[in-house]
């Protein structure tokens, strides 16, 4: 078989279904990374090398990830460039299963003698943990094995655009929105990754991928005259993808400056909210969060099995065997997906870090879990409900690290909630079937528990809705849910035409703690009788 | 050994860096590390990692034209490249007013960050310090999981106008939670050293094998204000959030908690429990944190807050220049002192409020308080009486760390804390436990 016949360009599964709009640019959160050159020794031979090492030192199974990965980033505030920097890191990872016992070891120094060395501390630490192991792991087979490659499809190489009109967008928009009477700082990013990701294992796998990702985001503020109060507006519409540079010229940041300000001081004079009970209507620039955090962590199949307690949490899904099947999530027209193929969504790959080409399947089918998230030592642990099923064991390819020197675990794919499997219901029909409501657009602040029954969320933009029509704007807005209760509220989903996908480079898991990037489809959604608490304390 | 890179060796990569230099002045940064990371889970190990990696930054001024570019290959051709990649960026972006300059050679405080112990630590001893916790859980049918990570490093500055400095350190982290076979209880305990041989997983385990046990079938109590006695983890949490906002700038700019209505900022000005002290101090043993920050500027003795009163904020070089004070530095270690109140005074002395064990996902509503909200776990129990009760619910809250240290009833002995929720590696954390009044929880969680 050649290189050609496995490439793998992502299909277009989710056709007329692009990712279009919205993300969150949390401050602090998009951690630079570095790309380049790749590394010039022979990738064959370096990967040959350690799996032999590994191999002669005992391991039943190893696998090495070796890779580049190159940053840029642009920061703006007002007319100053706060920074531009460049960061390039490479090297390579070697993880190991000997009898049943994970190792696992990295290093920069990207050599035949080092990824000799390490393979064989990797085996080590493997032995050294072996003697506390009580269940040993099992790998779900592979379907796929040979050689494959697979790249981002971006129209535009960020790295060939030159940085000055990087920098000159970015002072447009702050320049636009500072023109707005009552903003007192305009701030504005963006960001580009290229990850050059190559992956060997002792079951035959050798796949090598190039992966893009783009952000770029304006931040807002207005000041009250009397400096008695500030409010702050995103792009919250903005969400980062699997793009190139088109991503900036798409997002237009300086024709839409304006209104982003503009929302910011109407904030000022906004109606707080009176706490109480309300309708939500909820757009996707907010929505995919609250998918993400209350249907994509607690179907994690790892958490359910309480290997994240110590930090990310377990799952109200207290028990796999018991759930799957019967629990109702939410009402039937609720379908949720697990995919890794829609174009240009940030979760979108060829294979995963267990060399594993990841498949589409239904989470959440007709409203009941129908499947979690897996990787290839995880598969094994549903073999009863596949079993059942008529499925074969194999894992979902979700199985992710977040660079050479992590150890990959399982990571979610893009999570999607599907739009209304019928018709194609707007945003309008949905607020007309509204008396007393808030129309939120933009995440904001979110927080869930450990097992995700109890999350509260703010957003960017709220709207009162009063019989059935928008009216002004209102502040201090937060709602908070019990997950099954939320879900099993939503009365009615939007259609096709308002579907969009949202994200962020800085989903964190693990301990060490991992940041992955990720992405969820949703269209416009309707709940009932949610409760609302204003924020805005002051004593 | 531990595999980072030495003075010596970070001398001569930082100078060799410069010499490539064309630009008018440029700084090096270079990290190293030497890491390492154990998890454990259903009371067995899960994943382990063991990773040596380093990173040199450069940033290139031309004139004020200013910009960065990082690699982790430091061979002559790498460092060229990287040297050469941030002087053509510097040559495309606008001038930058706000750009001070590079620094000439400082004086830095002494301390010693580097304990053999952690440096040295190897696979085995790792696993005996995470067997005496998964073995206690065992013997009880409970489930343990937790996470032990290390590591020896070193930070290196080095500028065109002669400054350099360097520093070593060891840092560990060790958490876990213990969780009843059912599922109805949970129970977490934690902290961080900088000398390995300080740390007794042993005791840890055994105080989270207990608050599992009695964190058994928690029952629910109204949310609402309440009296609260809270472990030392729970008041850094809180605390740290007010750390993080110490900003003179944002202050200065209006967008603050530490804004002045009118103009300025709140230094000199009371805003909490004349009991608080806050202090700063990386030539203290007991707060060890890096003696220069990411400019190679000094960092020194900063006292925040005094008898409750903002005595100082955060000044970047540019911003002190601006408002003609000393910049302030960035010590990243910090200490609350207390009193002298037991734990169990607070108890004894409460009728009736809520033990808190641990915080949870605890993130930003508004600014302009420092309001936050964020859950608790792993141990909240009713007080009733001056004794525990009985377990309770977790509950989510809506507060402020302004309004809960105006609310202080009583103070305890401070101790050195996990003070990062994903328990990852931080500088010295050392707070006391606290007893509160009307602190806000606003629903209940179901989460155990």
């Amino acid at each position: 078989m050649n290189r050609r016949e496995f490439v793998r360009h992502s299909a277009v599964a989710a056709a007329g279904l692009g990712v279009a709009g919205h993300s969150n640019l949390v401050h602090g959160i998009l951690v630079p990374t570095s790309v380049g050159r790749g590394i010039d020794q022979d990738r064959d031979a370096l990967a040959s090398a350690a799996l032999n090492a590994a191999r002669s030192a005992g391991a039943d199974y190893a696998d090495i990830r070796i890779s580049t990965t190159r940053t840029q980033f642009v920061a703006t505030r007002e007319q100053i460039v706060a920074g531009v920097s460049d960061s390039e890191t490479s090297g390579f990872g070697v993880r190991v299963l000997v009898d049943g016992t994970w190792g696992f070891a990295a290093s920069r120094d990207v050599t035949q003698s080092e990824v000799v060395r390490v393979a064989r501390v990797a085996v080590e630490q493997a032995r050294a943990n072996r003697a506390a192991q009580r269940r040993p792991v099992e790998l779900a087979p592979v379907d796929w094995t040979g050689r494959g490659t697979w790249s981002t499809p971006i129209d535009v190489d960020p790295y060939d655009v030159p940085i000055e009109e990087k920098v000159e967008v970015l002072l447009a928009a702050n320049e636009a929105a500072l023109a707005v009477s009552g903003v007192a700082f305009a701030n504005s990013s963006m960001g580009f990754i290229r990850d050059l990701k190559f992956f060997a294992s002792t079951d035959d796998v050798i796949t090598d991928q190039t992966v893009y990702r783009a952000t770029c985001g304006v931040n807002v503020t207005a000041v009250s005259p009397d400096r008695s109060d500030f409010q702050s507006r995103s792009s919250a519409e903005v969400a980062p993808a699997g793009r190139g540079y088109e991503l900036v010229t798409r997002a237009d940041l300086v024709g839409e400056a304006p209104r982003w300000a503009e929302e910011a001081v109407q904030k000022l004079s906004a109606t707080p909210v009176q706490p109480g009970r309300y309708d939500l209507v909820l757009r996707p620039s907010h929505l995919w969060l609250t998918v993400h955090e209350s249907i994509a962590h607690p179907t994690e199949l790892d958490r359910i099995m309480g290997f994240e307690a110590n930090y990310a949490g377990t799952s109200f899904i207290s028990s796999a065997e018991e759930f799957l099947g019967s629990f109702r999530y939410g009402p039937e027209i609720m379908n949720v997906q697990g995919e890794r193929t829609t174009q240009n969504a940030l979760s979108t790959i060829g294979w995963d870090d267990d060399g594993v080409q990841p498949d589409d399947y239904l989470i959440v089918k007709d409203g009941v879990l129908n499947d979690l998230q897996t990787t290839r030592e995880q598969a094994p642990w549903l073999a009863d409900w596949y079993g059942s099923q008529g499925l074969p064991v194999r894992s979902h390819g979700n199985c992710q690290a977040q660079s050479w020197e992590d150890v990959q675990f399982q990571r979610m794919p893009n999570v999607n909630l599907l739009p209304h499997p019928d018709r194609d219901v707007s945003e309008e029909e949905i607020v007309e079937g509204v008396e007393n409501g808030i129309l939120i657009d933009g995440s904001g602040s979110f927080s869930i528990d450990q097992q995700r029954y109890n999350a509260q969320f703010g957003g960017q933009v709220f709207y009162e809705i009063r019989n059935g029509r928008v009216t002004g704007q209102l502040k201090d807005v937060a709602y908070q849910i019990r997950t099954p209760e939320f879900w099993s509220s939503m009365d009615l989903i939007g259609g096709p035409s308002t579907y969009e996908f949202g994200g962020t480079f800085g989903d964190g898991k693990g301990q060490p703690s991992q940041s992955n990037s990720i992405s969820h489809g949703c269209p416009v959604t309707r709940h009932r009788d949610v409760t609302v608490i204003n924020t805005g304390r002051r004593a | 050994m531990a595999n980072f890179i030495s003075r010596e060796e970070a001398q001569r990569i930082v100078e060799r860096a410069l010499s490539f230099s064309q630009a008018d002045q440029a700084r090096v940064n270079l990290s190293s590390s030497d890491t390492g990371n154990t998890r454990f889970a259903q009371n067995q190990m899960s994943t382990s990692g063991d990773a040596t990696n380093a990173n040199l930054s450069i940033t290139s001024a031309l004139g004020t034209r200013v910009a960065s570019a990082t690699t982790n290959i430091f061979t002559d051709d790498a460092l060229r490249r990287v040297v050469e990649t941030s002087e053509q960026l510097a040559r495309l972006v606008p001038e930058n007013e706000e750009y001070v300059g590079e620094l000439g050679p400082q004086t830095y405080p002494e301390n010693d960050q580097y304990f053999e112990s952690t440096g040295e630590l190897a696979p085995d001893r790792r696993a005996q310090a995470i067997a005496a916790v998964t073995e206690q859980a065992a013997a009880r049918n409970l489930i343990s999981t937790g996470f032990l990570i290390h590591e020896a490093a070193s930070d290196a500055v080095g500028t065109s106008e002669g400054l350099f400095a360097y520093g070593t350190r060891t840092r560990a982290n060790f958490t876990t939670t213990v969780r009843t076979a059912d599922g109805t209880g949970s129970g977490w305990a934690g902290t961080s050293t900088h000398d390995f041989d300080d740390l007794d997983t042993r005791a840890l385990g055994a105080r989270a094998v207990e608050k599992a046990m009695r964190s058994q079938s928690p029952r629910a109590v109204e949310p609402g204000r309440w009296t609260v006695v809270m472990e030392p983890t729970t008041v850094g949490n809180m605390v740290g959030l007010m750390m993080n906002q110490l900003s003179a700038r944002s202050a200065d700019e209006g967008r603050s908690f530490f804004s002045a209505t009118g103009g300025g900022n709140k230094i000199g000005e009371q805003f909490v429990d004349s009991r608080v002290n806050i202090f700063s101090d990386p030539g203290d043993p007991r707060i060890l944190s890096p003696t220069f920050d990411g400019e190679g500027l000094p960092n020194r003795r900063m006292v925040w807050v005094e008898d409750g009163e903002l005595r100082n904020l955060n000044y970047s070089r540019y911003w002190a220049q601006r408002q003609s004070v000393e910049p302030s530095g960035f010590p990243s270690g910090w200490y609350m002192s207390g009193g002298d109140s037991t734990m169990d005074d607070m108890i004894a002395s409460t009728e009736r409020g809520l033990l808190l064990t641990r915080f949870w996902y605890i993130r930003g509503v508004d600014p302009r308080t420092i309001l936050f909200t964020g859950l608790t776990r792993d141990g909240t129990f009713l007080i009733e009486n001056g004794e525990i009760s009985h377990p309770v619910k977790n509950f989510r809250w809506n507060e402020s760390p302004i309004f809960m240290l105006n609310n202080i009833e009583m103070m305890g002995e401070p101790v050195r804390i996990s003070a990062s929720e994903s328990s990852g590696l931080t500088d010295a954390v050392v707070v006391p436990p606290l007893k509160v009044r009307d602190f806000t929880f606003t629903s209940l969680s179901d989460a155990i």
